[in-house]
């Protein structure tokens, strides 16, 4: 907020500081000067930035001022004065007095100080009368002192009267002290900022001076992109996946029909996910229209009857609730269209893995969104036991970081068994729910016409939980979704789940 | 998952022994449960309506524990505390039995054929001689609610009524009439109303109105009376008062109307297999009788025992573990589950009682051989699956894929009907309406919402849209795009531009007319006419640009997208004030 010094003010100042032994006041050099204090700081700050050639001390020293109404009575004198000069010889009605700007407080003082009396009984209303020839306006006296800066001459006590009657103002003024520095000159050279092509060419540098750097300040971005940070954490697992030598599974369809969703997982038609609360339906393409039929038979016999050593759910199994496009509530149902494709050749083992978007028709709140990533493994081979997809979950969250699990009996309707993966939070001190994992039910893996004694195993988690852990986010919305915090997306680190 | 909230102190009083919580914790987990919260009602009351409302409530502690959801055995105290303690070897599983009345005919319930329009379905059964006391009585009420809650469906598929069977006489007529034709004094009310009254004064009841749905539209209603006329429910809403249970009742009559028989058939054995505990014998369930309108009897409950073999091998081999016949026999006994060796091999005869309806094939009994053994005491291995690892060339982003139609076509200064866009039928919020058809939207917004951050901000997204296509089953396909954003004080076309020309310096494919990539000026005026291009062009039309400054990306001589300053419109109706350029193509063909 100060301007730049202007080069006379700067040479004025130098000489003046030449000339004394100690120093200077700022603010007396600007009174000296008849300038604005402000443009003396300007020309003390410039030289400053040039390095020692002054030293400036900052001092705050407390004065009185006149406030404007001290200033009023230091030009006009005081009310009391003023009501006493305004009465004739013969006599002034009071009425007219009063109507004076100074009138009602100088008439008190001026009574109290016995200048003036009363004639209440004059005919025509009361009437005021001088008792004295002249006066001592010693308000304004005072008062001048102060502003001539004479103050010294003033008692406290008298200073704070005349506070109190709000005519002088204790105030704090900053200033400056001034005086030669180390490499003081009253000539300046101006300082460099930068080495120069011309300066390099020519070899001027060697008669300029170069302003100092600031090495406290940061330094400018890069120019560069940055990832989202749910990106980052995202490549993190299709590495790890790439490194246990799982194959990418295509998941580019957020649309899928209930039956591939739903139906193909031996999910019951009644299951409460396929509830409108749960899943979002489509209106506009409402139905899927193709699929295997012979598989779909298949698939409606073993929900309906039962078969493939199951007793089914026994109940009447609808087309109509098959055909209802949604948008795809996990990436499982990718799972069960490769499965399908995997069964219709001969078999060979795989390892599938995805990491991609699914919908559900939540109640949004700061950990639950409508979207979100599910990470998913899946594999498939001849005799595939419960204890090596414990051991296959061992090896994969030991690739994050995460060495202590224990596994929860739980419930799935297309896996037998379920086991809720949990891990042990070293911060936390507790065991937290990590993932989910199981093996997929005959009633789902033999309709698609995989041999008997292959078993699949297979387990998810949510992308976004672990990346909001990494990098600490507490609420979703700022990870995922148009209020994502750009901030937040330049300065988060490169993804090591390990660490 | 349904959560069971028991008493803590009447819990390990019936499991015959104390637990510390971590010990309790532990034994839940291995039995996969979880003991979700450690609460009391007063906690509860002050938690949800304040200090104040909670005064005087009980601080008798309670457990909160997460059933799984097709363990419908397990959701009340009398089925936790004897399914924990088969587990924990304290008690053999009681055999539950169905007995004919000691004296006369079975409780006989009708079904006329009216019912088929609206709810077909009924089965019933007696308690004989139980006796109630408040903790019983609650928790029967309580079973009632969790199993209309889960396997109910809301009552949608099963409706269970329960009555004092002293107070009604039989044979019950389970019928269906018109709603004004249908007059009681339902539970808790003190007096007469027709169903068509019921219907609207429920409409207000905070738990009655979400099943008023089920019938609502129908002509006729389902009701059941007894032999003299008397209601003894209104399924799936209401029950009669007459007939109501109290802590008194001896004799319980039991009728569960449904759409899904083989559900009320699980939900009947549930509510018997629990209950009958508490009958002078216990474990014994008085049959009843039930008459469909083509003459057919049918005695229920079920009750019904069924049994499976299967080899010790094949447990081990689908757990990786190796124990023997006898073994194996021991822990799927522990899971309610009673098994033999046969002798015949490692042959295990194994019965599946009553309340296991979620046992459906020999990987369930697998399962509860995996958890009687313990999940975490089996060997981890490592699978010898060889493969060889390959990636699909993908990229996700961070932005939403729904959003609403305004987002895609208003705001963008286009119709929706021009859009191909996805429709979603039950959104929840306008912000769900469709799929995106276009990345622009979600990146403008994304600036709306960092006005804060310095300029020039440059986005990008690389990510999936979603486009009606009628040569997929589903009727819609996945199409990937590529979108960015240069937004600043000044439009910065040439930025925009620069990033294709690297975009494709990257992709290999050279700037040149024919085999390569250029762009040009986009036209109007074909636009309008709406022929423009092979590509179906469903995101950012002419109509988003400012006039004369969009061009038109062809690469190969087809068109994949556009480029240039978006028009001061769009930009002012994604609350943004500054000028700014954008680009999105679509790069299916270059994956």
């Amino acid at each position: 907020n100060w301007v730049m010094a202007d080069t006379g003010v700067v040479e004025t100042l130098l000489r003046l500081i030449e000339k004394v032994d100690d120093g200077v006041d700022s603010l007396e050099v600007a009174a000296s000067l008849g300038v604005d204090h402000q443009v003396i700081v300007g020309a003390v700050k410039s030289l400053q930035a040039l390095g020692d050639i002054i030293s400036a001390e900052l001092r705050s020293s407390k004065h009185w001022e006149l406030t404007e109404e001290g200033t009023e009575i230091a030009e006009q004198g005081s009310h009391e004065a003023r009501v006493f000069s305004s009465i004739p010889l013969e006599g002034l009605a009071q009425s007219e007095l009063m109507k004076l700007s100074f009138g009602k407080i100088g008439f008190s003082k001026a009574m109290s100080n016995k200048w003036i009396r009363v004639d209440k009984s004059h005919e025509g209303g009361p009437r005021i009368f001088k008792t004295v020839e002249s006066i001592d306006d010693q308000v304004r006296e005072k008062l001048l002192l102060v502003k001539k800066a004479n103050t010294a001459q003033l008692e406290e006590k008298e200073k704070n009267e005349l506070k109190k009657r709000k005519l002088l103002s204790e105030v704090t003024v900053k200033s400056y002290w001034i005086s030669k520095g180390i490499s003081f000159s009253t000539t300046i050279t101006k300082q460099e900022t930068e080495l120069t092509p011309e300066m390099v060419a020519n070899g001027s540098w060697k008669e300029k001076k170069f302003k100092p750097y600031n090495f406290e300040a940061m330094g400018v971005a890069p120019d560069c992109g940055h990832l989202h940070p749910l990106m980052k954490v995202r490549t993190q697992f299709r590495q790890i996946f790439l490194e246990m030598g799982f194959t990418e599974m295509p998941t580019n369809n957020f649309i899928e029909s209930s039956f591939w969703n739903f139906d193909s997982l031996f999910q019951p038609q009644q299951h409460p996910a396929r509830d409108q609360h749960d899943t979002f339906f489509l209106s506009d393409p409402a139905l899927a229209h193709e699929f295997p039929q012979d598989y779909l038979e298949r698939v409606k016999k073993v929900h309906s009857e039962g078969g493939f050593g199951s007793q089914g759910y026994k109940y009447d199994w609808k087309i109509e609730e098959a055909q209802k496009n949604i948008l795809r509530t996990h990436t499982t149902a990718v799972s069960a269209r490769m499965l399908y494709k995997l069964a219709q050749q001969k078999f060979t083992p795989v390892k599938y893995f995805s990491i991609d978007r699914v919908f559900r028709n939540e109640t949004l709140d700061a950990t639950h969104l409508a979207e979100f990533h599910q990470i998913e493994g899946v594999v498939a081979d001849y005799g595939l036991t419960l204890g090596d997809l414990m051991g296959i979950l061992h090896q994969f969250f030991t690739k994050l970081g995460i060495t202590k699990l224990r596994f929860k009996p739980a419930y799935n309707p297309y896996t037998e068994p379920s086991m809720e993966v949990f891990s042990y939070h070293e911060g936390l001190k507790k065991w937290v729910e990590v993932g989910n994992s199981g093996v997929f039910r005959p009633e789902m893996l033999l309709p698609m016409g995989l041999p008997e004694d292959v078993s699949v195993i297979a387990w998810g988690l949510s992308l976004e939980r672990p990346t909001m852990i990494k990098y600490g986010i507490n609420n979703i919305r700022e990870l995922v979704g148009h209020k994502v915090n750009l901030q937040m997306v330049y300065d988060s680190p490169i993804c090591r789940l390990e660490s | 998952m349904p959560t069971v909230g028991v008493k803590r102190d009447l819990l390990f009083k019936a499991l015959g022994r104390t637990y510390t919580d971590e010990e309790f914790d532990e034994l839940c987990f291995e039995f996969g449960l979880e003991l979700d919260e450690i609460t009391s009602e007063k906690e509860i009351i002050s938690r949800e309506q304040g200090d104040s409302k909670a005064s005087g409530a009980s601080d008798t502690i309670l457990y909160k524990i997460d059933v799984p959801a097709n363990r419908y055995d397990l959701l009340c105290l009398e089925g936790l505390v004897r399914g924990l303690q088969v587990f924990k070897n304290t008690l053999e599983a009681p055999r539950y039995r169905r007995v004919s009345p000691s004296s006369g005919e079975p409780q006989k319930l009708v079904i006329t054929k009216e019912t088929a329009a609206v709810r077909p379905h009924a089965v019933a059964a007696v308690l004989r001689n139980i006796t109630f006391t408040q903790e019983r009585y609650d928790s029967f009420i309580e079973l009632q609610e969790k199993l209309h809650q889960n396997i109910c469906r809301k009552r949608s598929l099963v409706a269970i009524g329960t009555h004092d069977l002293d107070t009604i006489s039989g044979p019950f007529t389970y019928t269906a009439k018109p709603p004004g034709d249908i007059s009681f004094k339902p539970l808790n009310q003190t007096k007469e109303y027709t169903a068509t009254q019921l219907m609207s004064l429920y409409k207000t009841d905070s738990h009655l109105r979400h099943y008023l749905h089920i019938i609502e539209d129908k002509p006729v209603y389902p009701v059941i009376y007894d032999s003299n006329g008397i209601v003894l429910s209104m399924p799936p809403i209401i029950n009669g008062d007459h007939s109501k249970i109290t802590l008194k009742t001896k004799n319980v009559f039991i009728e569960c109307t449904a759409t899904d028989v083989t559900k009320a058939k699980i939900v009947l054995d549930m509510m018997v297999t629990m209950f009958s505990e508490y009958c002078s014998q216990p474990f014994t369930v008085e049959e009843a009788e039930v008459v469909y309108p083509d003459g057919k009897t049918y005695k229920y409950p079920e009750l019904a025992y069924r049994k499976e073999k299967l080899s010790s091998e094949f447990i081990n081999r689908k757990v990786g573990i190796n124990e023997s016949t006898e073994k194996i026999a021991q822990l799927l006994t522990r899971m309610c589950l009673l098994s033999q060796a046969t002798g015949v091999g490692d042959e295990i005869e194994v019965e599946i009682p009553p309340t296991r309806s979620d046992i459906i094939h020999a990987c369930d009994i697998m399962e509860d051989a995996a958890m009687a053994y313990g999940f975490n005491n089996i060997p981890r291995t490592t699978p010898r699956t060889y493969t060889v690892a390959n990636q699909v060339p993908g990229f996700s982003s961070a932005c939403l894929m729904c959003c609403s139609q305004e987002d895609i076509a208003e705001k963008l200064a286009k119709k929706i009907s021009e859009t191909k866009a996805v429709h979603i039928s039950n959104p929840k919020t306008a912000e769900f309406q469709v799929a995106r058809t276009t990345l622009l939207p979600g990146l403008l917004k994304t600036i709306a919402a960092n006005r804060k951050m310095p300029l020039p901000l440059k986005l990008f997204e690389i990510s999936d849209v979603v486009l009606k296509d009628e040569t997929k089953d589903v009727g819609a396909r996945n199409s990937r795009r590529f979108c960015a954003v240069y937004y600043n004080k000044s439009p910065g076309f040439e930025v925009i531009h620069g990033l294709l020309d690297r975009t494709m310096q990257l992709l290999e494919v050279k700037s040149v007319r024919g085999d390569g990539y250029h762009i040009q000026a986009a036209d109007g005026k074909k636009a309008l006419r709406g022929n423009t291009l092979s590509f179906i062009w469903s995101c950012v039309s002419y109509s988003t640009f400012f006039p004369g400054r969009c061009a038109e990306i062809f690469v190969r001589g087809k068109s994949v997208g556009r480029l240039g300053v978006l028009h001061p419109d769009v930009i002012n109706r994604f609350e943004l004030t500054m000028p700014c350029s954008a680009l999105e193509m679509d790069i299916e063909p270059f994956l």
